[in-house]
């Protein structure tokens, strides 16, 4: 069980995450943020395991894991 | 009883380093300037310094902007070339304002040039000499008992300002041999140094840069820096005179020339002709003021420089309107002898 | 539930100014995590290079000195001589570090300094708006070798983590990459291993980072991503060159 949170004004689209979700649980949003990009968002909380792969590679330190 | 010391003007200065608590050294070797870096090797172990030789003056310069921005007392010294290398680091220096002593034992130039003494850095030393629009202090020692006093001086004037200070001088006066009075060091009230960095250990993190993108950032910082020059002007302008009263010729000279001035003009003096010395200590801030004021009274005046024109027009820009401004340039070489100058002074009495 | 992922204490709450997938963002978050792994922060002053990274101090909750182009080394030398028991680290890009700067770090390194390099290769100047670097792989076009780069115009590029550890003054030396999530994991190791090193007193530690320029490769970041693996590694192999033991520095 685990839980993220994806802060959507960091974000800047790399797709990083979304690449390496085990869970595939990771997708992009419709509406752009702040800073002009359209952020991610976790498709579903249920499956996340909490590996923290996508917080490690995110660039911008856009997303907290809990487990 | 004051000690009295027989010793050359390169040792002097370094011995007023150390006694001023420098403790880092940083250079690379160049001549006529490598007894103060052998000097300093052989002394920092004994004080518990730091002595580098560094891979080159461009590392040299920027070694002390560490310890320097560590807040520790840090000099470099080297001879014209080594200068022109140390410029980008100097302007850094300026712009982060960060304090430092830099020597520079001028020697001939452009380029390689020679070893012999010149006063041809004087512009590089005043205006600035690296990019962007700042200054530094130019201490022009002209024995060697000023070789140290000057330097204990440098490193509060560098303290006070936040600022890099110079000591320009050239192969006679580091070589030249003198009696001087060991002085002890009398530090000036200086602020404290709440800028320094030592790791952000219970207070906010600090920052040394010089960059400045934001809106208005880098004219304010200009505007700053430019007030401290002022400042500069106001409290640490420093000259000599020497027989200039009732003088009808005045000659402005510094460092070596300025020595040999005086030898000719006591020649002069024997002869009767009413000559004086205006001697420039700090280069910059240029004493205008007390040439201004001088010139009220002497209309005329013989600037020599051991180069073919320098501070002759700082010279012209400080007088008062109706007084003559000559020029003697004693090419770069052996130093000017005192019968040569007095020639010269008697082609415009 | 426990947290297991958050923003390490030692870099501000504030956005990066990169560009979406640049590895300088990671690099940093790496940095910052090692300084908090052994508690570093209030001890540590980084030393800031010229190129992207010249906003080190906007992002790190550290004391910072900003250096002239290149010359980071020699400002930290400076600064780790006047304060022994502090941590100094250089932050530099490529054309910080092996070009204009390539005589400070290699005198740096031989003298054993004890401090530490971080060395970002994304093999481009990102600042200037990607001109060739001496990092530059054969072939690959920029905005000043537009044709590629040709070594009998330009020469080869420079393998700095291999010329660093055939130094004597060098104690650790290592080249990672961001890639993939096992070699951001073993780049982490290696990041917290160089601040371990001079934590110990043990010299000079030097860790290059393979990174991505996605802007000036002119692709996105998951293309750059996949450079990194089929062109950037080849060229530049990862691996530790040269990691001193216990107290066999002298
Ligand atoms: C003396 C000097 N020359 C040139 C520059 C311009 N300059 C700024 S950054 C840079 C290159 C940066 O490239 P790199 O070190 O690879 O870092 P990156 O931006 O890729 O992270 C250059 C040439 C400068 N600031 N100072
Ligand atoms: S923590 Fe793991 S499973 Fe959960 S969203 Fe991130 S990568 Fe996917
Ligand atoms: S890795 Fe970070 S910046 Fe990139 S898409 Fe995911 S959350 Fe956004
Ligand atoms: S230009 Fe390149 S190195 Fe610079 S921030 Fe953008 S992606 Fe990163």
């Amino acid at each position: 069980m685990g839980k993220i949170i994806i802060n959507r004004e960091r974000c800047k689209a790399c797709a990083f995450c979304a690449s390496v979700c085990p869970k595939k649980l990771i997708f992009f949003s419709q509406e752009v943020n702040s800073q002009g990009f359209y952020p991610v968002e976790i498709r579903t909380e249920d499956e996340c395991t909490g590996c923290a792969l996508c917080a490690e590679t995110c660039p911008d330190v856009a997303i907290e894991v809990w487990r | 009883m004051e000690k009295r010391l027989f010793l050359r003007g390169n040792h002097a200065l370094a011995i007023g380093a150390i006694k001023a608590g420098c403790r880092f050294y940083f250079g690379y070797p160049i001549t006529p300037q490598n007894d103060i870096p052998e000097f300093f090797s052989k002394q920092m172990v004994k004080v518990e310094g730091c002595f580098i030789q560094a891979e080159s003056e461009v590392a040299s310069i920027n070694m002390i902007l560490g310890a320097s921005a560590a807040g520790a007392r840090a000099m470099t010294s080297s001879s014209s070339p080594g200068l022109s290398l140390m410029q980008e680091g100097l302007s850094y220096l300026a712009g982060s304002e960060l304090p430092a002593v830099v020597v520079n034992i001028n020697r001939s130039g452009p380029g390689l040039g020679g070893i012999s003494a010149s006063q041809g850095d004087y512009f590089q030393a005043t205006r600035g000499g690296g990019h962007g629009d700042y200054r530094t202090l130019v201490l022009a020692p002209s024995s060697v008992q000023e070789m140290h006093d000057l330097t204990l001086l440098a490193f509060d004037l560098a303290d006070k300002y936040r600022n890099p200070v110079i000591i320009l001088a050239d192969a006679v006066l580091g070589q030249i041999q003198e009696t001087m009075v060991d002085r002890p060091y009398q530090p000036l009230e200086l602020p404290p140094k709440d800028w320094i960095l030592a790791g952000a250990s219970g207070r906010d993190p600090r920052l040394i840069k010089s960059l400045y993108l934001k809106e208005g950032e880098m004219e304010r910082h200009n505007w700053k820096l430019f007030e401290k020059y002022q400042r500069m002007k106001r409290e640490d302008v420093r000259h000599e005179n020497y027989l200039e009263e009732e003088a009808e010729l005045i000659i402005v000279s510094f460092g070596t020339a300025a020595r040999v001035a005086k030898s000719a003009i006591r020649l002069a003096r024997a002869e009767g002709l009413k000559v004086g010395l205006f001697r420039p200590i700090t280069l910059f801030p240029f004493p205008e003021k007390a040439l201004f004021d001088l010139s009220q009274r002497v209309k005329r005046f013989l600037t020599i420089e051991m180069n073919t024109g320098q501070m002759v027009e700082d010279v012209k820009l400080s007088v008062a309107r109706d007084a003559d401004v000559h020029f003697y340039g004693h090419a770069p070489g052996s130093p000017p002898a005192p019968e040569e100058l007095l020639n010269a002074l008697k082609k415009v009495y | 539930m426990k947290q297991v992922f958050k923003r390490p204490r030692s870099l501000k709450d504030v956005s990066f100014h990169f560009c979406p997938g640049c590895h300088h963002g990671t690099i940093h978050r790496l940095v910052a995590e090692a300084i908090d792994y052994y508690d570093l922060r209030e001890r540590t002053i980084g030393v800031a290079g010229v190129g992207c990274s010249v906003f080190v101090y906007e992002y790190f909750d550290i004391d910072v000195a900003e250096a002239p182009h290149g010359r980071a080394p020699a400002v930290a030398t400076g600064l780790k001589r006047a304060l022994p028991d502090r941590i100094v680290f250089t932050y530099q890009g490529d054309g910080d570090l092996a070009s204009i700067g390539m005589s400070e770090i290699v005198h740096t390194a031989n003298r054993g300094e004890n401090l530490t390099v971080i060395f970002v290769n994304n093999t481009v100047y990102g600042m200037t708006g990607g001109q060739m670097a001496p990092t530059t792989l054969l072939g690959q076009p920029t905005t000043t070798s537009p044709y590629g780069r040709d070594f009998l115009q330009n020469g080869y590029p420079i393998r700095m983590a291999e010329m660093i550890a055939t130094l004597e003054g060098t104690s650790f030396c290592a080249r990672v990459a961001l890639n993939t999530p096992a070699n951001l994991m073993k780049a982490k190791k290696t990041v917290r291993r160089a601040f371990e090193m001079q934590m110990n007193n043990m010299g000079f530690s030097f860790v290059e980072l393979l990174a991505s320029c996605p802007t000036n490769w002119g692709m996105n970041p998951l293309k750059a991503n996949e450079r990194v693996e089929k062109e950037l590694i080849p060229y530049f192999p990862l691996g530790t060159f040269k990691e001193r033991k216990g107290t066999d520095h002298q």
